[in-house]
């Protein structure tokens, strides 16, 4: 993958140029941009992630300057380095709301990343986009949600496997961090409505790649179907240890809540197919719409092989709600892109997307995907319309009894 | 029980895979050599390397990653680290320096990415290393499925502590290192050339690490950043051992292997790394020098 600040900066130079022509001179372009942050990783061990968010950040904005801009003005895309370290992200944002004046960041990936830099946001009154797939529990009106909540990845997907793949025994695996233990409170709960078991519940450090005991435990466990909840370069060698130890995906499947295209590609794809993955988006969707966004981010990274993904068509597509929040409102304050961004909606890659009216999270399709061994998935089970996201549905929220309004957070009901 | 003990065995394998090269530089040389875990690093990068571009098996890029590292060791022998043996702590920070430039050159692609140029296989992103079939899955021995590849890592990782074994012992050139181990300046009135000996030495170490990398890409991810972690776990080994002694390396390497295994069965991985760092720091205080060692003269 080719780092690409240095094309887009290129890309924006060309578009802004053209735009600034009439208003003689770069200073004066310079006054109209609308400035955005995108604060990633550029930097540390979870720069392979955040590096490509940024260009699905990067790719939108170059595309809307091409068209005209926001408001017939360019945007401008300010970008930070968050090295890896939730403590440089505070900084950074501090930096781009009080510094730079920015009033709208794209960006963060770890829950520990946004979980840092949003007391900044709510207290300085900016908007953070986030494009994550996270564990919910969070309330804020100072973020835009655009990854899915465990609703969306786990409803739909839990039933399934009890009721279509006839499993009855979950080892459910993670790496230990508060993601996938949120994940595991929403699974098991679902698993037992379900009318199924769990048979274990077991975390491994995150970023360790040793899994010879683990998978050795599900091995012995009994279980018929494993859960995983594993996140980052885990994933690879969990995936190959599971073959090596003669486990096979058709007597117990992986079904998985974070892996995605990227790690298919990175473990080799022999080694997931016929496991499962529930997103809302795989790069596998048949429509013209995904066909042309594949080939313009191939386009945009140069580089014919890159694959696309939940999170970075999140990153993409949350650029355009904004666009639509603040032409709505015709301001680029957050209370005012707060005020537009409700009830948005998007034609993205995957499918239509809505911005939730009450909780700032993102309507989603749930999909289910099985991988085959060209290393692409096969929508095996899909909703049939996005479904409301519930950040608290660990915790007993439904669509009828919402925790997450449009004034925040009913801490009561969270105690009941 | 049998499986258990295998995959105890197999992780302290891998533990020694990287702690041997270590075994050598540090033990040997007094080199604090951050940029072990890099060297590691590159020997994973010359398998995916070789095998986009070369179309070679994974069992060909061994020789060639040991030669490529040993190569890359030499030359960072000779430009920075023979300008500061005795100088412990300023070799840890030239060698972390060294390790940050490798990793960089191997993310940014050698500058090449600056200017628009993508090598496959190199660059920010994870990397994939096709293993050959019959090293995938399992075979049967003694009534239990025994993992392949790594009974394959087992074996490789006692085929080079064999190798270092009798080259350290059962050579002339073995005699000289063990010679400058005990007492450089000694040594060197002797009339063995200490400077060759050591710039050899380092390359032999590299090299290994260079090996260890090729078996590292076919159970773990190929990235950048792969090595950092790895160098601690080597260092730990190296200690635990004694600084200097290579059985001691292989004794604590499969002790701590099997203290892992035999506790994250019994429990949970993360309790037994927790109690790896405790058995590691207990031998540190009980026997500052680690269990076998030397007297230095």
């Amino acid at each position: 993958m080719v780092f690409n600040r240095r094309e887009f900066l290129k890309t924006a130079a060309t578009a802004s140029a053209a735009l600034a022509l009439p208003a003689l001179g770069s200073r004066a372009f310079a006054a109209d941009a609308i400035k955005v942050g995108a604060l990633y990783s550029q930097t540390g061990g979870l720069s392979v992630a955040e590096k490509l968010l940024a260009n699905g950040v990067m790719m939108a904005v170059a595309e809307i300057n091409a068209a005209g801009g926001v408001l017939g003005r360019p945007v401008e895309v300010v970008v930070e380095d968050g090295a890896s370290d939730p403590k440089t992200f505070s900084e950074k944002a501090s930096k781009l709301i009080l510094k730079d004046k920015i009033s709208t960041v794209f960006g963060c990936h770890t829950s520990a990343s946004r979980k840092a830099v949003l007391p900044i946001f709510e207290r300085r009154g900016a908007m953070l986009f986030y494009q994550t797939h996270y564990e919910g529990f969070e309330c804020s009106r100072n973020v835009v949600y655009s990854g899915a909540v465990p609703n969306q990845q786990l409803s739909n997907y839990i039933p399934w496997i009890v009721e279509k793949l006839g499993k009855k025994k979950f080892f459910i695996v993670g790496s230990n961090y508060v993601y996938p233990r949120e994940m595991a409170k929403v699974s098991k709960k679902l698993i037992e409505a379900a009318g199924a078991k769990w048979v274990a519940d077991e975390y491994l450090e995150l970023g360790h790649s040793e899994w010879a005991v683990m998978v050795s435990k599900i091995k012995e466990s009994g279980a018929d179907v494993v859960l995983s909840n594993v996140v980052g370069d885990s994933i690879i060698a969990f995936y190959r240890e599971f073959k090596n130890q003669g486990l096979s995906q058709e007597v117990i499947p992986i079904c998985a809540t974070v892996t995605s295209e990227i790690e298919i590609a990175a473990m080799g794809a022999e080694y997931a197919a016929g496991s499962y993955t529930s997103f809302p988006y795989f790069m596998s969707i048949e429509t013209p719409a995904n066909k042309s966004f594949i080939d313009r981010f191939r386009t945009f990274v140069n580089d014919p092989k890159a694959v696309t993904y939940h999170s970075l068509e999140a990153a993409y597509f949350q650029v355009f709600l904004w666009k639509q929040a603040v032409e709505k409102s015709g301001d680029l304050s957050a209370d005012a892109i707060r005020a537009g961004i409700r009830g948005q909606t998007y034609d993205a890659p995957g499918g239509k997307v809505t911005t939730d009216p009450d909780n700032l999270h993102c309507w989603l399709t749930p999909r289910i995907g099985q991988w085959q061994p060209n290393g692409q998935s096969k929508v095996v089970n899909a909703y049939p319309a996005p479904i409301k996201p519930l950040p608290y549905s660990a915790y007993g929220e439904t669509e009828s009894n919402l925790f997450c309004t449009g004034n925040g957070l009913d801490a009561a009901k969270l105690k009941g | 029980m049998l499986d258990i003990l295998f995959i105890g065995l197999s992780l302290g394998s891998i533990l020694l895979l990287v702690a041997l090269g270590l075994a050598i530089t540090y033990g040997a040389m007094g080199v604090i050599n951050m940029a072990h875990g890099e060297m590691v690093m590159i020997g994973a990068y010359v398998a995916v390397l070789s095998g986009i571009w070369l179309k070679t098996s994974l069992l060909l890029a061994i020789p060639l990653a040991f030669v490529v590292t040993a190569l890359l060791g030499l030359m960072i022998e000779r430009v920075v680290v023979r300008r500061l043996y005795g100088r412990l702590l300023d070799t840890l920070l030239a060698t972390w320096g060294i390790a940050i430039l490798l990793q960089q050159a191997v993310r940014l692609e050698f500058g090449l990415s600056f200017f628009g140029i993508h090598i496959q296989g190199l660059g920010v992103g994870l990397q994939n290393v096709a293993v050959p079939s019959y090293l995938q899955g399992t075979f049967r021995l003694a009534g239990a499925d025994i993992n392949a590849y790594r009974t394959f890592t087992i074996a490789v990782t006692a085929a080079l502590t064999l190798a270092t074994w009798f080259i350290l012992y059962r050579t002339a050139a073995g005699m000289q290192v063990r010679a400058i181990i005990r007492n450089p300046k000694m040594a060197a009135a002797c009339g063995i050339d200490v400077k060759r000996v050591n710039a050899v030495t380092f390359a032999f170490g590299s090299g290994l690490a260079g090996v260890a990398g090729v078996m590292m890409s076919g159970f773990k991810t190929v990235f950048p950043d792969m090595g950092t972690t790895m160098v601690v776990d080597g260092f730990m080994v190296v200690v635990t051992g004694g600084v200097g002694s290579l059985f001691g390396t292989i004794l604590s390497s499969g002790l701590l292997g099997e203290i892992n295994a035999l506790v994250a069965i019994g429990t949970n991985d993360i309790l037994a790394r927790a109690v790896v760092f405790g058995v590691v720091i207990l031998v540190i205080l009980v026997k500052p020098s680690g269990l076998f060692s030397f007297k230095g003269r």
